[in-house]
């Protein structure tokens, strides 16, 4: 017994509703986001917030914006780079054509045009279901890099479309050292992943999932089955688009629309399919999965493998390793490693037994 | 059979790519009754209710339901007018607990946006409590309380029934469409889904049709049956007429089953 | 007007190799209800395999032999490794599948013979031919005369033989299909080794005109758009949809590119599989399914 918890009973329904009903487990969790703020910006070093950090929590929040629309909706995206991309592109341009216009605020204008580009693409899955919707997203896909590349005004005319961030400075405090940009990135991502924590589980959430697993039904009982569809493209977009913003403002600092390719949008699919469809914590697993593996082939490679792995073969190496991966998730754990950390959670409560 | 009408059906037919599935049939529920729709498979009894409740879009006729008169329904502006309904091979949200597919069917009593509930604040947290209470009360009534967070994919089927009534009870509906709701049960379970929609009726007193084969059930439960054959009306009547009709017998009665 | 036929004519002899494709997707859409996002790194890894052994001086049709096996012995892999797990779970996780197949297929295949690119010459010229007035290539029309064929070979072997018949019984009722005898398993490995092969001509073909390199397996991403036009369930529908798509993406990129913009032939087949898709759900040979509830 890691933990216990006799003595702690629901009286409310409000309590009930808690995802953390142990107190055991909140404090765990205040605990972490305590280390997070406060500690970690103080014994981090420059790698580990550019490298890992960073692109962790950015990739969690993608994963999560994709999450909503495929996970909890039921409708696959393979476009979700796309959305990043009018985001962070959105948010470029009202920093740069509106005087004063604040950071944070940049962002959440980033992340409302995404969510308007997102509806447009998916006012189609009203008519399309299922593998058709793909059609779709992966127009969103190749329609929005092509507009990005080729009308000079969204990058303002710079030669090879790239964009730089602006100053990371919000109320006069300047975010732009590594320890500044992990901080900003970690309280963008905290906000949203306890917003859409609210959202999964309120009525909304409930009619994405109901619109997932039977949407006849779903209609049957007074669900607007469009509406719900568009809502869950708007703020997956939303979020999608504020990920883009910081991939390119807090993690790169200078992106091309070609950053956001075809591949982003798959790895972002990764991510939910590692970590877990229809689950919060998943997108952070799988995120930190997904940074992490890259970094430990590598090291592994020089360390133990030197001379025997050519570090060209690496790359093809990683692919078969995530394709085979993909794979073994699907066939014996559909639901991720948020479905393994909780059966391990469930361990630890009635540890040593076993039941 | 006397009391004020809730459901009038008139002349309505469908057709699939020309094939007939229902063919001019009309008849009336009445406010407070359970209506049984009988007749052998294929007679048209589960497209009749995809008719009432806007699944399918009928060819020709009128559905009356509550005093008004629609030409063709469609799902949702049903279940806002107060029809709910339960299906044949059970259309339950399979990845969602029994509580919260309870709480789905009571989607359209929500009162708060959805703004407000991603930021719990102004009508949602009371609205969510609200609806918490109601569904709890359909959960009592169906007696589904210990399953209640079983996700409703992995219950067993005769349970699976009971939570798909429960999520239609949910929307207090005032006219409940019942498609084969003891399909593949025992006899003790045939009795339990009996007593349950007996008591809806009388509880709520909410209108309920449903298809049914076993005809030993429809004649306790019903006070009104309606026979079909070939996309055909062959009888109308009570339990006693229904069974004495001789068109009836011929149709289905007289088969063995 | 002649340059607008040819224009023409060069954008449907291109279609016609999406049509390749898309015709592999269709064969495995039809038997085994999978949406195969892994064809496209299959026509890679059949059109480098066959080009790396070329290069090592294996005779020509040696080296079809042998990548032919390869590809019967990755269909068997598939088969066991993947599907069988896999069966009664829902298209899209099956989908999914399929990417991760695709990551590991086109690491293999790098892996195993590099990622340069290969030139791949298989004896006939791209000298023009002149027909009735206007220039078309030679390679082309082998192309198309090979796609025609295949089409006739495989509308054979799908109408005439009994494993054709038990394909068609699996494509129309799965489980009847099972209840009667047929072994699903094996239907599933002859079409994907099937499939296999188609992508094997598609890749040579595509190979000898383009280079044999990474960007083959994209072409996938041009089958999509053929198939929603086509229907994921007709062969005759694949060839009409990918010369539409080849037709139109030329025509569009060479009236519509001056307007604004060049570049518009990576997203105009889906712009336009989407219109047709909003006009004609199932495409034009599918067929519409009622849906019971």
């Amino acid at each position: 017994m890691i933990y216990r918890e006799s003595g702690q009973f629901v009286t409310t329904y409000g309590a009930d509703r808690r995802i953390f009903k142990l107190w055991q487990q909140r404090w765990a969790l205040y605990t972490l986001l305590g280390f997070a703020f406060a500690v970690v910006p103080f014994i981090g070093n420059d790698y580990w917030f550019s490298a890992i950090l960073i692109p962790f929590l950015v990739l969690s929040l993608a994963g999560l914006g994709l999450n909503l629309l495929t996970g909890y909706a039921g409708q696959i995206s393979l476009g979700s780079a796309a959305f990043m991309a009018v985001g962070a592109f959105a948010a470029y341009n009202f920093q740069l054509r509106i005087e004063g216009m604040p950071l944070l605020l940049s962002f959440v204008l980033g992340g409302f045009t995404a969510a308007m580009v997102g509806v447009v693409f998916g006012l189609p899955s009203l008519r399309i279901k299922g593998f058709y919707l793909l059609v779709s997203t992966l127009a969103a896909q190749f329609f929005v890099t092509w507009v990005l590349t080729q009308f000079g005004w969204f990058s303002n005319y710079n030669s090879s479309g790239v964009i730089t961030a602006p100053p990371l400075v919000i109320a006069g405090y300047d975010f732009s050292s590594p320890a500044g940009r992990y901080l900003l990135t970690l309280g963008v991502v905290t906000v949203l992943a306890f917003l859409t924590r609210n959202i999964v589980r309120s009525e909304l959430g409930r009619h994405w999932m109901a619109v997932r697993d039977m949407d006849t039904a779903a209609a049957v009982i007074g669900i607007p089955i469009l509406k719900t569809k568009l809502l869950a493209f708007a703020i997956s977009s939303f979020l999608l688009g504020i990920a883009g913003a910081l991939w390119a403002f807090t993690y790169l600092g200078t992106v091309e629309p070609h950053g956001f390719d075809l591949s982003r949008s798959f790895q972002i699919l990764f991510i939910i399919i590692i970590g877990g469809m229809g689950s919060i914590l998943g997108n952070f697993l799988g995120a930190a999965f997904i940074v992490l593996l890259p970094i430990l082939l590598s090291n592994l490679s020089a360390n133990f493998l030197a001379g025997v792995v050519d570090p060209g073969q690496l790359e093809n190496l990683q692919k078969i390793i995530f394709g085979a991966l993909i794979i073994f998730f699907l066939i014996k754990e559909p639901s991720g490693l948020a479905r393994l950390w909780q059966l391990l959670r469930e361990r630890a409560r009635i540890w040593p037994q076993r039941f | 059979m006397a009391a004020i009408p809730l459901l009038e059906l008139q002349d309505i037919s469908l057709s699939f790519k020309g094939v007939k599935a229902i063919n001019d049939i009309s008849f009336t529920v009445g406010q407070g009754e359970i209506c049984a729709l009988i007749g052998p498979n294929g007679a048209g009894k589960s497209s009749l209710l995809n008719v009432i409740n806007g699944v399918y879009q009928p060819d020709q006729g009128v559905i009356g339901f509550n005093g008004k008169s629609y030409r063709k329904m469609q799902s949702h502006q049903a279940a806002v007018h107060g029809i709910a309904r339960t299906f044949q091979n059970i259309a339950l949200f399979k990845g969602m607990s029994v509580l919260d597919n309870v709480l789905t069917g009571r989607n359209l009593k929500v009162k708060s946006s959805w703004i407000e509930q991603a930021f719990n604040i102004g009508r949602a947290p009371s609205d969510e409590s609200t609806q918490r209470q109601k569904a709890e009360e359909i959960i009592d009534f169906l007696r589904i309380n210990q399953w209640r967070n079983s996700i409703v994919g992995t219950l067993p089927y005769g349970l699976q029934k009971r939570v798909e009534l429960a999520r239609a009870l949910a929307a207090e509906p005032r006219l409940l469409l019942l498609d084969e709701p003891m399909a593949g049960m025992n006899s003790e379970e045939k009795a339990e889904m009996s007593s349950f929609i007996l008591d809806t009726q009388r509880e709520f007193g909410t209108t309920v049709v449903l298809i049914e084969h076993d005809i030993g059930v429809v004649m306790d439960l019903s006070d009104h049956v309606v026979v079909l054959d070939y996309g055909k009306k062959v009888g109308d009547g009570t339990p006693d007429e229904v069974r004495k009709n001789p068109d009836v017998i011929a149709a289905y009665l007289g088969t063995k089953h | 007007m002649d340059f607008f036929l040819e224009v023409l004519t060069g954008g449907l002899l291109a279609g016609l190799m999406y049509s390749l494709v898309a015709i592999g997707f269709v064969l495995i859409y039809k038997a085994s209800g999978v949406f195969n996002f892994a064809q496209g790194s299959m026509v890679l890894f059949a059109a480098l395999t066959f080009v790396s052994l070329l290069e090592r001086g294996v005779p020509f049709w040696v080296s079809f032999a042998i990548t032919l096996l390869a590809m019967i012995v990755l269909a068997w892999a598939i088969e066991r490794i993947v599907l069988r797990p896999l069966v009664n779970r829902p298209p899209i996780t099956l989908f999914m599948a399929t990417l991760g197949l695709s990551y590991i297929i086109e690491g293999l295949a790098q892996a195993l013979w590099g990622a340069q690119v290969h030139g791949l010459d298989l004896g006939i010229s791209d000298e023009p031919l002149e027909v009735g007035g206007m220039l078309l290539s030679q390679f082309d029309l082998f192309a198309a005369a090979t796609a025609g064929a295949l089409v006739l070979v495989l509308s054979l072997l799908f109408n005439k033989t009994r494993i054709g018949i038990s394909l068609r019984a699996v494509a129309d009722d799965q489980l009847a299909a099972l209840a009667v005898g047929i072994k699903l398993q094996r239907i599933w490995m002859v079409v994907w080794a099937v499939a296999g092969f188609v992508g094997l001509v598609a890749g040579l073909l595509w190979g000898a005109r383009l280079g044999v390199q990474f960007s083959l397996s994209l072409v996938v991403l041009k089958a999509l758009p053929v198939l929603i036009i086509g229907g994921f369930t007709s062969i005759g529908g694949a060839i009409a949809g990918g010369l539409i798509i080849g037709a139109s993406e030329k025509l569009a990129e060479v009236y519509l590119g001056p307007m604004i913009g060049g570049g518009i032939e990576n997203w105009f087949p889906y712009v336009l599989a989407l219109l047709f898709l909003l006009v004609r759900p199932a495409g034009i040979f599918g067929e519409r399914a009622i849906e019971r509830v």
